[in-house]
């Protein structure tokens, strides 16, 4: 079965615990989480997790049914790549030493990356886009001194539109 | 917006009582009609404990004596009533000792909850006396589980778990309570649940899959149900034989489902899967329908997959949409609660007989009769069977007794020979395979149905995982009947030894302590019977006891239990010897 990078999106309720109770559906299928994001939904006190997974799309949709099927678990669903928006935001902290080169400024500009903050000892950029996006400003800024570097999760925006308040009304 | 904010139901206003949060506990339990639970006190639960004192003519706490013995009494409870089965432990170790309970509770769908202590809430996360997560432990084999660290909020966490516990497909529940909530006092007010906003216990039927099901069914000439611990769980069993009556179909069970169906009915055609009936399993791969309800495909029931059943169009009856398409791909899935869809099958049938192909079950019965049932229960061997205990247990019970079983050899010739005439008769450990489950289960049976006979036909091996309960079968005068068939092996595993490893029976053989003694120290009536003309009158001393009373049989060492269908084999390459 091919695997490929699936977007997982989880409404919950806020309650303190249930994160480990999604993650060990995957876990017990031994299902590795590539990414994972949790905040805010549109719904007030119902919470989002983002997760993306690279695994075949059958297997995903018995987890969706497992996720599903948590007390807890407003509802659950899967989207592959172009089904939905999706961004990440990376941060980057670069020696101070050598930002004056003036190459430095270029690929900030060329990247659409900004300056975020800016210390006596280093500079920290930023910069929202693909994982290729940001993995490619990586590999740009390595030869500048990269003494940090941090990448969040996905955060995606279904094109489908999602029925959670039919959801929470019908039962 | 794309979604809109819905209202919670409101919680209505009743006369509020100020009390404690332990005795919130109890109130809860009594408000739940909860009349007996199961449990072991320690530090973090005494507050807990002290109210059940005071609440002792009201609610009838049993002492186990160990901790999965209380899951397993619970489990037992419920399987045979149906109500929730309650168990109650301290923190930690009391915590963790009730985990095989509650997986065994999951994986078999048993309505319980589970209420524990915690240490106080200051002293969480700061590895205090007895502390344990037990919230991350048992998130994996609860259908809910939830830690409450103020009295303010018990009743609504316990009535969300009795909720929880038994509706949809049933399960077990968690409840972890600090020890400062539990002496902590609050206004009480208790208001049962009766809905849970994210949570849709029983998925709604459609119409048009009913309809698609039963223009499969009438147009079927092969046609064979396998039904499941659904049909119980459902209390949908009129509804079960009033289809296959209608439509002629043979049907099979799984071991949770077995008793449903009277074993004599004639459209019961036997227990399917690795250890079950040869016709079955056979014609699993030659019937052009296969009609599944209230049964999950578990591995144990199909064989090799990608060789299960591949010609034939299925159905799949089902309260838990994850089970659906989960191992086998149905053709027509029918979501709901089987009484009700059932019911609305009924009309749609055609009256049918399916003769020709019943015979087909007959002839293979004869084969497996004559290669395997024959011996089990006649056998020409000098050594007892297991099989003909069973047989003298059917005879004097007159099929009307509950059957527990542990896990192993014994526990499929018991689930093969016993016949059942009642529903709820057949109470094993399926999914999980929990050795030990028997002793304990049994007590938890016959308190919820003192008035049937319930007899516990356990292995020599199991039988001394949980041994210790004859301790609460002594104290609390459970008057359940214990056979334990003891081949001083553990036969099942050698059994794989003898066929799979070249018979090098790693750590398979048994040295066993006098049986009679223990069992006589705990004040038990016992008997050994070692000789075939023995049995009949042991088995009949054992039946008439008004107390409990523990009967070990000596059964011959190295006998197999067949049909077997081999690991990784497809189920209709069952094997008879």
């Amino acid at each position: 079965m091919k695997k490929e990078l699936i977007t997982v999106s989880i409404y919950t309720e806020n309650f303190v615990g249930l994160l480990n109770r999604v993650t060990t559906i995957f876990t017990k299928r031994h299902v590795n989480i590539e990414s994972i994001t949790a905040s805010k939904s549109e719904i007030e006190n119902v919470h989002r997790y983002t997760i993306v997974v690279k695994e075949s799309e059958n297997l995903i949709e018995k987890i969706i049914k497992q996720l599903e099927k948590q007390i807890d678990v407003v509802g659950a669903f899967y989207h592959l790549e172009g089904q939905t928006i999706f961004q990440e935001i990376a941060l980057y902290k670069i020696d101070i030493e050598n930002v004056y080169e003036s190459k430095f400024k270029e690929i900030i500009s060329v990247n659409h990356a900004r300056i975020l903050e800016i210390e006596k000892k280093f500079v920290v950029v930023e910069k929202t886009g693909t994982k290729e996006d940001t993995d490619a400003l990586y590999n740009e800024l390595k030869p500048f001194g990269l003494m940090q570097f941090v990448r969040s999760g996905r955060v995606a925006i279904t094109k489908e539109r999602m029925n959670i308040s039919e959801i929470l009304h019908n039962n | 917006m794309e979604t809109q904010i819905v209202k919670q139901n409101q919680y209505l206003e009743q006369p509020k009582e100020r009390i404690s949060g332990s005795e919130a506990v109890v109130r809860c339990l009594l408000a739940e009609g909860v009349d007996v639970l199961y449990g072991y006190p320690g530090g973090a639960i005494m507050p807990v404990y002290d109210e059940l004192y005071k609440y002792q003519d009201k609610i009838h706490h049993v002492l186990t004596r160990h901790e999965q013995g209380a899951t397993h009494a619970a489990q037992g409870y419920a399987r045979i009533s149906g109500k929730v089965g309650v168990a109650i432990a301290t923190s930690g170790p009391g915590a963790t000792n009730l985990i095989t309970g509650i997986a065994d509770a999951q994986i078999d769908s048993t309505p319980m909850v589970c209420i524990t202590g915690q240490v106080a809430s200051h002293l969480l996360g700061t590895d205090a006396f007895q502390e344990t997560d037990i919230i991350s432990i048992s998130t994996p084999v609860t259908k809910w589980n939830c830690q409450v660290t103020k009295a303010s909020e018990i009743p609504k966490v316990m009535a969300k778990a009795f909720y929880i516990a038994q509706s949809g497909r049933p399960g077990p529940v968690l409840v972890d309570i600090t020890k400062d909530a539990q002496f902590e006092e609050f206004d009480f007010q208790y208001k049962k649940c009766k809905n849970i906003r994210s949570y849709s216990p029983i998925p709604i039927t459609e119409k048009s899959s009913v309809e698609a099901a039963a223009n499969l069914i009438n147009a079927a000439k092969k046609p064979m149900i396998i039904w499941g611990q659904g049909i119980i769980l459902g209390g949908a069993e009129e509804e079960f034989k009033a289809v296959i009556e209608k439509a002629g179909i043979p049907s099979a069970w799984t071991i949770m489902g077995a008793s449903a169906l009277p074993t004599a009915h004639c459209l019961n055609i036997g227990m399917v899967g690795m250890h079950g009936n040869y016709a079955p399993n056979v014609l699993t791969n030659q019937c052009d329908v296969l009609i599944a309800i209230g049964m999950r495909f578990d591995d144990r029931v199909t064989g090799d997959l990608n060789r299960y059943a591949k010609q034939a169009k299925i159905i799949h009856f089902e309260i838990d949409p994850a089970e659906v398409d989960k191992n086998v791909k149905t053709d027509v899935a029918v979501l709901g609660d089987a009484k009700e869809s059932l019911k609305e099958l009924l009309p749609l049938l055609k009256t049918n007989k399916h003769t020709k192909w019943h015979q087909k079950f007959k002839d293979l019965y004869a084969i497996e009769f004559e290669e395997v049932i024959q011996e089990d229960l006649n056998p020409t061997k000098e050594g007892l069977s297991m099989g003909e205990v069973l047989k003298e247990i059917n005879k004097q019970t007159k099929g009307e007794a509950a059957i527990v079983s542990d896990v192993g050899q014994h526990q499929m010739i018991a689930c093969r020979y016993a016949e059942f005439k009642n529903t709820r008769s057949n109470i094993t450990s399926g999914g999980l395979g929990t050795m030990g489950f028997a002793l304990p289960a049994a007590i938890g049976a016959k308190m919820a149905a003192p008035d049937r006979e319930v007899v516990a036909i356990i292995g020599d091996g199991g039988y001394q995982m949980t041994i210790q309960e004859l301790g609460t079968i002594f104290q609390s005068k459970v008057p359940v009947k214990i056979v334990v068939l003891n081949n001083e092996f553990l036969g099942m595993v050698r059994q794989w030894q003898q066929l799979f490893f070249d018979k090098r029976y790693a750590s398979t053989e048994m040295t066993n302590p006098d049986f009679i003694t223990i069992a006589k120290g705990y004040h038990i009536e016992a008997t050994r019977v070692t000789k075939r003309e023995e049995l009949t009158d042991a088995v009949s001393n054992m039946i008439d006891s008004k107390e409990a009373y523990f009967l070990e049989v000596c059964v011959e060492k190295e006998n197999n239990v067949f049909p077997m269908v081999p690991s990784g084999a497809s189920i209709s390459e069952v094997k008879l010897r």
